[in-house]
């Protein structure tokens, strides 16, 4: 492993060796754990925001800034990332979760990481340092380098400082909770609440024992009149609890830290829409996987069991046009289920990386 | 450019299309010479116009195979230059293309043709009370081709972002003929993010043929404001104190006077007497919770010194304060017979600061400029007022224009906001960006486009890659650059 100090580290490291992985906090072990043969760079040292005006809604920091630091930083502003990084509290990074690609229950509101990421610097597969998109919240001028970035898995370039869009954060929050007997009127609920007019912060959905279903909405916003929405909320979903202050905060942590999923398990991510819940759910069945659906259907975690290999939820997604990636199991083939045409990619991969210094597409 | 090639692109184009839809005579061709940065024009060698995906597809790859430019253009609003034909190319017109293939409330998702216009997916998604965001100025003519590929914008960035933000999955032919699909109908994905990248590449990487955009649920309630200012410093500043204040609204906009005239002028919005300059802002949302920010943002700008507040009372009084704004732009030609429209980035906390200096600027120059800004993103538009009959203006014009986009460099902004680089702003790109970084992006557009046949000419300045783009053909002193290169003529 090649601990990582300065930006021209990595542009050392990718001259000398044949083969690098970067890893940032580590929370995604199977994205992070290198094969034989390739030299880990570990970027976590290279950290620190290196600009930030709340008048900006913006800020820029290293890769390897932990995201929970840049949290602290925002609340203190009273901002926050409205992408709601997934894993914070395992120490996630800045630049991991932008390659991981990854965004946590509350982006159902304003979008994922990928909605609010305005510039990047790295250094592609030839040591060379290239900045792409800009620091201020609109830009259009050249290529869309930092978007490419999102869900890339440092397959184009080992990124080195970031810049984001921050929002103002709510001064309160709530959440209705409704426990259902049956998964169909668990998806039948929250289709409601997707189509209502309503800002609803966060909108997920967790099959249990039986069957059943429970189906969580977040509120966020003035806290004069939040109770009054959440009884909206209520009249979609035909009842619920409503949780406040720490119950609403041990809620959402639960998902967002995926405090749900067993020790051990192998955790995936599969995009959706949440008219195709109830069919994921029905090729599930033979699996003994634990799923959550967040971001109002559009993602599914899918844990599986040790004794369950990944490469069966491969078998399983390929055919339903599914794709997954895994982020907790054994390294290697991490990107599982269905693929786009790779012409494109791989056109672009032998631009940013025409060596093969960083990992394959697979 | 090769002669035969083309010829022999054109007969087998022939056989392909019916006459009244392949335009090769001079009267035909006209219309399409130019877009909205009016004054450019390039003559093409023919005008396709597709009734079906596949005959884009076998355009392109008769194209390719001729190693014949081609433009895809839609309704040709581009402000930058972005559908202006290539000389001896051809143009692939897009209108046609303009069905909504798919409108699933359920998923919140619709599918739609390139040539389909923007502001058709939020009627057709109207009765499921579901509405398409990005709502760029020209949103009842312009299609959503065409948004895709240069990432428009709108008012109503800031909260909800661009086109690119809107996009879930694109079904594309890439420039030597093969068909793609890109991306999915799921806000979430996995792999890098290829849609992303696709979105504003400005025609470099292929046609859009299909577009499946993301709908989300129309707010129920609209709170729309307008402040008006005895100075244009104090609406820069009233933004800062609604930014500051928390609260996030849909849209923040300013118009100083000159533009302020000009849309009285052109569509009576009966703007406040006076004004130096108007802030709109807009709250949406749900009923309560826009009451209660409604009530925080009266004090906000209450303490920003505004001489007159209004509030629209209904839906129809909520139209006539956009329209004044949407219609700047066009307004401005009732005070100047003609303007540039200019497009640039500032970081939000220098914006009096810029104004104060394009101020200056317009005044060394004896130009007028109007101000009409997205001022929440920072986001400006002078409009450049100069008379083209006049010997020389254009060209002063022009240079102002430029120093305007230096100063968004210099303080650390973007030369485009919204309109893209295109023909307009290639020459400024190297300004913003390094020679590296320049050369990543050329050799994205090579590996997608090796023939480089894709809408040629745009966002890289010329003789970017030593491609040889540029052959001077003109020795006259008061010709543009890129009527010298032979590459456009003017009016």
């Amino acid at each position: 492993m090649i601990h990582i100090e300065s930006i021209e580290d990595v542009q050392r490291a990718m001259r000398a060796c044949a083969h690098v992985l970067p890893r940032g906090g580590g929370s995604k072990p199977a994205l992070s754990v290198p094969p034989p043969d390739v030299e880990e760079l570990d970027l976590s040292n290279l950290k620190g925001v290196v600009e930030y005006n709340p008048g900006e809604y913006t800020f820029t920091a290293r890769a390897g800034t932990r995201i929970d630091e840049v949290q602290a930083l925002l609340a203190g502003h009273g901002q926050y990332l409205p992408f709601d990084p997934p894993l914070a509290e395992h120490g996630a990074t800045l630049g991991g979760t932008l390659a991981a690609g990854l965004s946590g229950p509350g982006r159902y509101r304003y979008g994922g990481v990928r909605d609010f990421i305005l510039g990047v610097r790295l250094v592609d597969g030839t040591g060379q340092l290239v900045r792409g998109g800009g620091k201020v919240v609109k830009n259009a001028a050249g290529f869309d380098i930092p978007k490419l970035m999102v869900g890339s898995l440092g397959r184009f370039g080992v990124l080195v400082e970031l810049t984001f869009k921050v929002f103002p954060q709510a001064d309160a929050f709530t959440t209705v909770r409704q426990p259902c007997a049956k998964l169909e009127s668990a998806v039948a609920a929250l289709e409601r609440v997707y189509l209502a007019r309503l800002d609803v912060d966060s909108l997920d959905l967790m099959p249990g024992e039986g069957g059943s279903a429970t189906v969580w909405v977040r509120l966020a916003g003035m806290p004069g009149v939040l109770h009054a929405r959440a009884e909206r909320v209520r009249a979609l979903l035909g009842g619920g609890d409503v949780l406040d202050g720490t119950d609403d905060f041990l809620a959402w942590r639960e998902a967002r830290e995926f405090t749900w999923v067993p020790p051990g398990w192998t955790l995936v991510k599969v995009p959706l829409t949440p008219g195709r819940i109830a069919g994921l759910e029905a090729i599930l069945d033979p699996l003994q996987a634990q799923r959550r659906y967040s971001g109002g259907g559009n993602v599914a975690w899918v844990a599986l069991p040790d004794t369950v290999p990944a490469q069966r939820l491969d078998g399983i997604l390929l055919p339903a046009g599914l794709a997954g990636l895994i982020l907790f199991g054994p390294a290697g083939k991490v990107r599982i289920g269905a693929r786009e045409n790779e012409v494109f990619e791989r056109r672009v991969k032998a631009v940013f990386d025409p060596a093969g210094r960083l990992p394959d597409l697979a | 450019m090769d002669n035969h090639a083309l010829q022999a692109l054109i007969d087998a184009l022939t056989s392909l299309y019916p006459p009244d839809r392949l335009l090769s005579k001079a009267g035909e061709l006209a219309p399409y010479e130019s877009d909205a940065l009016t004054a450019y024009r390039v003559r093409p060698a023919v005008v396709v116009i597709p009734e079906t995906q596949d005959e884009v597809i076998q355009t392109v790859k008769l194209c390719h195979a001729h190693k014949v430019p081609f433009v895809a253009r839609g309704s040709g609003t581009s402000l930058s230059g972005g559908s202006l034909p290539v000389k001896d190319g051809i143009v692939i017109a897009l209108n046609r293309l303009n069905h909504i293939l798919k409108l699933d409330p359920r998923e919140r998702i619709a599918v739609v043709e390139a040539g389909t216009i923007n502001l058709d997916i939020t009627k057709a998604a109207a009765p499921y009370d579901l509405y398409y965001a990005p709502d760029p100025s020209s949103q009842q003519i312009c299609t959503i081709g065409g948004n895709v590929a240069f990432n428009s914008g709108g008012a109503h960035c800031l909260k909800y972002g661009m086109t690119s933000n809107h996009i879930l999955g694109l079904k594309v032919v890439l420039p030597d003929g093969q068909v793609v699909r890109l991306g999915g109908e799921s806000t979430e994905a996995v792999g890098p993010d290829l849609v992303g990248l696709f979105v504003g590449s400005e025609g470099l990487f292929g046609i859009v043929l299909e577009i499946t955009v993301r709908l989300l649920p129309r707010p129920e309630k609209y709170h729309t404001l307008l402040a008006a200012y005895s100075t244009l410093e104090a609406a820069g500043e009233a933004v800062s104190r609604v930014v500051a204040s928390g609260l996030l609204p849909g849209a923040l906009e300013i118009m100083d006077r000159l533009a302020i005239q000009a849309a009285e002028a052109a569509v009576h919005p009966n703007y406040p007497k006076g004004a130096q300059a108007i802030l709109i802002v807009e709250l949406e949302g749900e009923p309560e919770e826009v009451s209660e920010e409604t009530q925080r943002l009266e004090q906000v700008i209450r303490e920003s010194g505004a001489y007159e507040v209004r509030v629209a009372q209904d839906a129809s009084d909520r139209q006539r304060i956009w329209k004044g704004r949407k219609s700047a732009f066009s307004a401005v030609g009732r005070l100047s017979p003609d303007y540039i429209v200019q497009d640039g980035v500032v970081p939000r906390s220098r914006l009096s600061e810029a104004l104060a200096e394009i101020k200056r600027l317009g005044e060394q120059y004896g130009l007028r400029v109007a101000n009409v800004f997205h001022a929440g993103d920072g986001n400006l538009h002078p409009l450049i007022l100069y008379d083209g009959r006049e010997a020389g203006a254009l060209e002063r014009a022009e240079k102002l224009a430029g120093e305007i986009l230096d100063l968004c460099i210099r303080f650390g902004g973007s030369i485009t906001g919204e309109h893209g680089v295109a023909v307009e702003k290639r020459d400024y790109l190297p300004r913003m960006y390094s020679e590296t970084d320049l050369d990543v992006m050329w050799r994205l557009r090579c590996a997608i486009d090796p023939e480089q046949i894709a809408n040629p000419g745009k966002m890289f300045p010329p003789g970017t890659g030593g491609n040889g783009v540029v052959s001077p053909v003109a020795h006259s002193t008061n010709l543009h650059p890129l009527d010298q290169a032979g590459i456009i003529s003017r009016e």
